[in-house]
């Protein structure tokens, strides 16, 4: 029988261990994972996970399913808190140590870690935030009052800033760019998402590199390359995510920006697929090769990945119009499609004005739509990502939004739409 | 067939819009309108999308 293996029990590890059994798959189904924990949900840990509750009391822990909802009704053998080492794609063996676990089909989902600073790992108080342990970490010291000093202002340390701030806390966000988020956003944008932060009282200081992060055991300070000093009790590093690459070495594997696959999420290596944020696939929707660190990818791409992987001979090609959200103070941002453009235009909402109402900015490649971005907007978000993928043309783009933003001025006007 | 929604797990983020328009839209509130419920068999697949896509788990078939 077909003994599926799938490495890295996140996101897209689960979403394959269920697509396999839903599609029909009978035979053993090992799930791998590095972290002693079950699968979790990522998102909420620099979101819900670090608010403020009424009683104090830490928010419920964001477990995907039971221990026995796995093992009993998904049959899955779970090898947890232990790290694949190494894979041997002739033999079909993945290597967790001393064990070697044979596959017929491999879904590699070992995801991405976050980066650190090299040199302040060992003072107490600085923290990513990628995994469960580290959020909780960074919830505890919120909750002793740290001063507190991002580094970095994507999205991920411009939401612990925003969720650090409702416990009263100093925040302070360094940013060696002179404008964050430009390769997320482009830069027009990412200065006015930006601007969010001094709207809502959080210190954001841009262009100006950390030169230390100081303390004995503890960190004290972080000094910056101006020479600016900040004390802090708490450290948050948001520079970004390199993937799970490293057990690979040898393999035979290609390696570039992660595993490099085709649109079938196959590696090339016979039995062997990858999904998530380690995967480097061919993106038949937009026509460009992308790794994605994003929750949507993650899900889809791990159930593509399972079903390719047990029925090769009918692999579906997976494609999508890119999504992510970000919630920041009280504010929802979401972006759909690619935000390497010729041209970003902001046609709804003006973001020098004092309150901050809904923004909607498109991205232009050539005639096409290819991006949209929007501020307030979950009504009009999802209108775009079905656009970028019918291929609609920029103009076509254009109308819908003076529609869109003539239709939602009369409602503010209160005049019948 | 019907989709059904548990608006208490839903937080608007409207995946399913953009996979089933027909049966889902986020009004300017940020909440979810379900525009129907009833599904045929051609529209099973794209309602299968979308529950499989909705990042809260909040959205059901029941046959
Ligand atoms: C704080 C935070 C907030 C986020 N917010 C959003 C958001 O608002 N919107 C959005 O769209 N996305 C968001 N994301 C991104 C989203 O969570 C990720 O894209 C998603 O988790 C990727 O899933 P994955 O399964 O591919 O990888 P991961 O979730 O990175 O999981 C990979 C797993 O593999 C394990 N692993 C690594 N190496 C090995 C090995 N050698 N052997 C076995 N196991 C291994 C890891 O320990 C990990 O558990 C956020 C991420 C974080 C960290
Ligand atoms: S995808 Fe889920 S959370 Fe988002 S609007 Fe639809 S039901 Fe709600």
């Amino acid at each position: 029988m077909t003994h599926l293996v799938v490495v890295g029990a996140s996101l897209a590890g689960l979403r394959a261990v269920e697509a396999a059994r839903k599609a029909g798959h009978d035979g053993p189904i090992t799930l791998i994972g590095a972290e002693e924990h079950l699968p979790y949900d990522r998102p909420p840990l620099s979101k819900e996970f670090l608010a403020v509750t009424d009683d104090g009391s830490e928010p419920q822990r964001p477990f995907f399913r039971e221990h026995s909802h796995l093992t009993d009704e998904l049959g899955v053998e779970l090898v947890l808190g232990a790290p694949a080492t190494g894979l041997d794609p002739l033999a079909r063996v993945v290597h967790v140590g001393d064990r070697a676990i044979s596959y017929d089909a491999l879904v590699i989902a070992t995801g991405a870690d976050a980066r650190g600073i090299p040199g302040s790992e060992t003072l107490a108080g600085v923290h990513v935030v990628r995994s469960l342990d580290d959020s909780v970490a960074v919830r505890a010291a919120l909750d002793a009052g740290a001063r507190t000093v991002v580094i970095g202002a994507g999205f991920i340390g411009s939401e612990v800033a925003s969720s650090a701030k409702k416990w009263g806390v100093d925040v302070t966000i360094v940013e060696a760019l002179a404008t964050p988020l430009v390769r997320a956003t482009g830069s027009e944008m990412g200065h006015a998402i930006a601007s969010l932060h001094a709207r809502n009282g959080t210190t954001l200081l841009c262009g100006n590199g950390v030169a230390a992060i100081e303390g004995t055991t503890a960190v004290e300070r972080v000094v910056l390359d101006d020479g600016t000093v900040l004390p802090a009790d708490l450290v948050i590093v948001g520079i970004g995510v390199t993937p799970n690459v490293g057990w690979l070495a040898g393999s035979g594997l290609v390696i570039d920006n992660g595993i490099v696959c085709d649109e079938h999420l196959f590696t090339g290596v016979p039995g062997v697929y990858a999904a998530g944020d380690v995967a480097n696939w061919f993106n038949p929707a937009l026509g460009r090769r992308q790794r994605m660190e994003n929750w949507t990818a993650a899900a889809e791409q791990g159930a593509a990945a399972a079903r390719n992987a047990l029925d090769p001979g009918n692999a579906k090609s997976y494609g999508t119009v890119p999504y992510f959200w970000s919630d920041w103070y009280d504010v929802r941002i979401q972006f759909v499609g690619a935000p390497e453009a010729d041209e970003v235009r902001l046609v709804e909402g003006d973001p020098e004005s004092e309150a901050t109402g809904r923004w909607v900015a498109l991205y232009r490649e050539g005639d096409r739509l290819i991006g949209a971005l929007t501020v307030n907007g979950q009504s009009e978000i999802m209108k775009y990502r079905v656009m970028i993928a019918r291929g609609v043309t920029w103009d076509e783009a254009l109308e819908h939004a003076v529609r869109r933003a003539d239709l939602h001025a009369a409602k503010l006007a209160g005049a019948p739409a | 067939m019907k989709v059904l929604v548990d608006f208490s797990k839903c937080t608007g983020l409207g995946i399913c819009e953009s996979l089933a328009p027909d049966f889902f839209e986020v009004n300017d509130d940020g909440d979810l309108v379900l525009l129907k419920d009833d599904i045929t068999d051609d529209e099973l697949q794209s309602i299968e999308e979308a529950v499989a896509g909705c990042p809260t788990e909040a959205l059901r078939i029941q046959v």
